[in-house]
């Protein structure tokens, strides 16, 4: 309990209290001074809140101790190179250096997120199961609508740097990141901007939308402003968690891995990096402009004042849409990784898949703008959009057909995790068709703003990541633990998700066709939508039980899971070559890349040759 | 060789069935405006390729899970097979042209959707939370949608406050409405019938609820519910009063917030509100008189009700109504006791 009440968490969770406490209080006192009103409805006012959020987000930063280090460097002292972690639980509660220790930390904190993110859907989705309301108010409805949007957003951004975080280093053969306190510092960014988006439900809510489009969010409660301010610090991790993998992946490859002989996974890391550094800075823009309009009434998207609404959509999607691709991007290379090992054969077109996932990245920073084909920007801008969103389509045909290539004439197994990558193909499948509607802009003009896209965007992500999310924790987790999950529970996880999550989104997209809109509490009983929205309620519980199944799995297994220290997939991937869990300093002895990633089923062939000539798993 | 006959063979089925299995549900609503007739077409282009790409896919997926899975006992691995260039470039040049070619129909078909007719009639809609309110040409001003089958129609839109979208599902048609501008909708109904009009971006708590009546009628209906709309709107003017208020409250979408029965909605209600003690956010307390009332309407932030948000009225009725129109709505009000 007292290694608890010490630990890092605990310490910054007290420190953003009190530099939140602190900076309100400091804006209330010059306004005081000032002569104007210190207080208002939620007792500070507005500048006094969004103010403390700051100053209470970088103090819970430097209270848990993850820029000390860069003090001490400022002051002229010397710090060790490496900081030895506590052996038990409370490593992953404090700040730590090693990349796995922290990759588990932003798992751990993704899933927590998803599963808020999930109770909120549970919430609104009760509210849906009949026309008319039942629970909730208006405003609840639209602050749970959209705190599910960004709750879940945020959540699988943490969970795709938890993966990759701890991947990417045990992959190429590194014995950590480039730049291990700047790993650290992303990672203790994220639970104060947690912090923040959750505060939105004490602060009146807000009701817009993840989206946050002006005028509304500038007419919105004080919570629409925690809202932005969240966002805004959970995008310096994304930021800085791309520029760091990045420089790891360039500088830290151990000998021998040239570029084609790189595990798929990490071609699809490096393309989704890209995307965070260079793009998130949008979105941080655009809420900034926003927070300025409320705060300072600087005129940005407001048409009384010469500003233009539009300009932000533009900003907005400019991030958002690429953001997307931050998530699918790292689950389709988690697809194409643990293909090969479950159907014991060679990743079809190895040099297709890898360049299909940077044309996605690439062509995904020309398409913004098809979110706003109805918004009344210029019109003739639709046709070059819709060229360029069409051609995403390409290289995402490439990866389909090459894992059905991949599977074919293997020798297929299906353990959970291979379940969950099958899964996520199919999933994803009709969530990548039932995109093309939505780029030709005529049919664009009927589907958007409906439940059609609620659908289409739930299958990209769930099939896109949340599916693969699920197969690597399951692939990993004795790697990480040296335990295995459960395969009885992690069946039952995927046999009821599956069917449930497809009912879900297949009503979700009939109902929009016909007419059901998004972001709507309540839908008039004479469009007959009932029974599809209770069918729905249904399946969205069938999947919350699914989740705690796979938590108490989760559990269990980490208490009494069977052990499993060995290469407990036959794969060929240089993590598995060594015993499980990993080393603190991952490879003991260095390995150097002498074949194919690959070549499963070709007779004598390595991977990786280790330094005191042992070798890659003979097949 | 006679995996991948079993395969084609299954996947023309598969193809097959989901198209016509699907098409028979009717996924669409009814065709009402000769622009749904465009995008339907584009969509059943869409639908094809769609269904034809999920056979293509899924059959080898699940043939090759089921044929291909591994015997008990057997620990080998599969065929090693690494890739085969001609059919990776294939299967990029292929999705490639059908892509381009789709961007053209794409193209074709929005363009079919704009096409102008220069006698087209106009009315100008005016979008605010949580109300529609239609401006017609002949001057009289309505919260239901009524226009004459085939001819098109260009809707002038524009919002005085939030971004909203006028979306008839059996238009198929959709366009956003912007505060401090105009953006138009133009169709063309070809189907007598009732419809509704849905706010379809997303515009703050009430959103669900930002609906109003599109009617479609005969041309002669249609002439003669303008008439009837003349008429009434001279009489009202003319006899002003609570009659005429009783009219303006509806047509200016007060009632989208206030109630006359005496429930809450997002604005106070109206019921017995005449000479009664009205609680402000600011502490003080005050009479409801006649001078409260035009000040409410012309300058709403002046004195806001404790527990009702402020800036949600819009600051224009001081310009979009005349006095005596002001005068008309605080007679009305007066009524409600």
């Amino acid at each position: 309990m007292k290694k608890f009440l010490t630990s890092a968490l605990v310490r910054g969770l007290l420190w953003q209290a009190i530099g939140w406490l602190l900076g309100a209080l400091f804006v209330t006192g010059i306004r005081f001074l000032m002569g104007m009103n210190p207080f208002d409805q939620f007792f500070f006012t507005e500048p006094a809140w969004v103010f403390g959020a700051l100053v209470g987000a970088i103090s819970f930063v430097a209270g848990t101790g993850a820029m000390s280090d860069w003090f001490k460097w400022a002051k002229g002292e010397e710090t060790p190179e490496h900081r030895e972690d506590p052996p038990g639980w409370e490593k992953y509660l404090n700040v730590s250096l090693d990349h796995k220790v922290i990759g588990i930390q932003y798992t751990v904190t993704a899933l927590i997120l998803m599963c808020i993110g999930g109770v909120f859907a549970m919430i609104f989705r009760t509210e849906l199961a009949h026309s008319g309301l039942q629970i909730l108010t208006l405003q609840e409805y639209n602050t749970f609508m959209s705190l599910h949007g960004i709750v879940m957003i945020v959540g699988i951004l943490v969970g795709v740097a938890g993966v990759m975080n701890y991947l990417v280093p045990m992959m190429i053969g590194a014995d950590d990141m480039s730049f291990p306190r700047l790993n650290a510092f992303s990672f203790w960014v994220v639970p104060p901007a947690a912090i923040l988006l959750l505060s939105t439900l004490a602060l009146g809510g807000f009701d817009t939308g993840w989206t946050g489009y002006p005028p509304l969010s500038a007419r919105a409660p004080v919570g629409m402003q925690m809202f932005f301010m969240g966002v805004a610090v959970a995008g310096w991790s994304s930021i800085l968690g791309g520029l760091n993998l990045i420089a790891t992946v360039l500088r830290m490859r151990t000998k021998g891995m040239t570029a084609f002989r790189m595990p798929i996974f990490i071609w699809a890391a490096i393309a989704t990096s890209i995307i965070t550094l260079t793009a998130t800075q949008l979105i941080g823009l655009a809420f900034q402009m926003v927070m300025f309009q409320r705060l300072l009434g600087m005129g940005f998207f407001d048409p009384a004042k010469g500003g233009n609404p539009i300009l932000f959509q533009h900003l907005f999607w400019f991030y958002s849409h690429p953001a997307v691709y931050v998530f699918v991007l790292p689950g389709l290379g988690l697809i194409s990784e643990l293909m090969p090992v479950f159907v014991r054969k060679p990743l079809f077109g190895y040099r297709f898949v890898a360049m299909s996932s940077l044309g996605i990245a690439l062509v995904g920073f020309l398409v913004w703008a098809h979110h706003m084909f109805t918004s009344g920007m210029n019109e003739y801008l639709r046709v070059p959009f819709m060229y360029s969103t069409l051609l995403v389509a390409v290289p995402t045909g490439v990866k389909f057909f090459s894992w059905v290539a991949t599977l074919w004439k293997g020798k297929v197994e299906t353990p959970t995790p291979m379940l969950f990558v099958v899964g996520g193909i199919v999933v994803f499948l009709l969530g990548g068709l039932s995109g093309p509607p939505n780029a030709t802009v005529a049919t664009d003009l009927h589907l958007h703003d409906t439940y059609w896209i609620v659908g289409h965007f739930h299958d990209t992500m769930f099939g896109g990541y949340v599916f693969p999310f699920f197969a690597a924790i399951y692939y990993w987790f004795p790697k990480a633990t040296g335990k295995r999950m459960n395969e009885t529970l992690g069946k039952i996880h995927f046999w009821l998700m599956t069917p449930a999550f497809l009912t879900l989104t297949l009503l979700m997209m009939r109902v929009g066709l016909l007419g059901m809109r998004r972001r709507v509490a309540d839908y008039d009983p004479a469009l007959g939508f009932d029974n599809y929205h209770l069918i729905m309620t249904i399946a969205g519980y069938l999947i919350a039980i699914s989740i705690a199944i796979f938590l108490y799995n989760l559990y269990m297994s980490l208490k009494h899971g069977e052990t499993a220290t060995g290469n407990v997939w036959n794969s060929r991937s240089p993590e598995w070559q060594v015993p499980s869990p990993m080393p603190v300093h991952n490879y003991d002895i260095p390995f150097e890349v002498v074949g194919e990633p690959y070549d499963y089923g070709l007779p004598g062939s390595v991977y990786v040759r280790f330094a005191d000539g042992g070798q890659s798993t003979k097949h | 060789m006679r995996h991948f006959v079993i395969v084609g063979v299954l996947v023309i089925i598969v193809f097959l069935a989901t198209y016509f299995g699907l098409t028979a549900l009717k996924l669409m609503p009814v065709e009402a405006s000769a622009q749904s007739i465009v995008v339907d077409w584009m969509w059943n282009l869409d639908f094809v390729v769609m269904c034809f790409l999920f056979a293509l896919i899924i059959v080898p997926l699940v043939y090759g899970l089921i044929v291909f899975r591994r015997k008990k006992g057997d620990t080998s691995d599969g065929e090693y097979i690494e890739g085969n260039t001609k059919l990776e470039i294939t299967w990029t040049v292929i999705p490639l042209i059908t892509v381009l070619v789709f961007a053209y129909l794409g193209a074709y078909s929005l363009g079919e959707t704009m096409a102008v007719d220069p006698n087209a009639l106009e009315i100008s809609v005016t979008a605010r939370q949580w109300s529609w309110q239609f401006d017609y040409p002949e001057g009289f001003t309505s919260n239901e949608l009524h226009l004459p089958v085939n001819r098109q129609v260009v809707l002038n839109m524009t919002s005085l406050d939030v971004i909203h979208a006028f979306w008839v599902p059996q238009f198929r048609i959709r366009q956003d409405i912007l505060p401090g501008r105009v953006t138009n909708y133009r169709i063309t109904p070809i189907l007598i019938g009732n419809y509704t009009v849905m706010c379809s971006q997303l515009c703050g708590t009430s959103h669900s609820y930002m609906t109003a009546p599109v009617i479609v009628t005969s041309q002669a209906d249609y002439d003669a519910w303008v008439q009837s709309q003349v008429t009434a709107a001279q009489a009202a003017a003319a006899a002003g009063g609570p009659a005429n208020g009783k009219l303006l409250v509806s047509k200016y979408g007060c009632l989208g917030c206030h109630s006359t029965d005496g429930s809450k909605l997002v604005g106070p209600t109206w019921q017995g509100l005449y000479q009664s003690q009205v609680k402000l956010s600011d502490g003080r307390t005050v009479t409801a008189d006649q001078a409260y009332l035009v000040e409410s309407i012309v300058s709403p932030s002046a004195k806001v009700v404790n527990g009702f948000p402020d800036n949600v009225m819009p600051k224009t009725f001081g310009t979009v109504l005349t006095q005596s129109q002001i005068n008309d709505i605080v007679s009305y009000i007066e009524t409600l006791k």
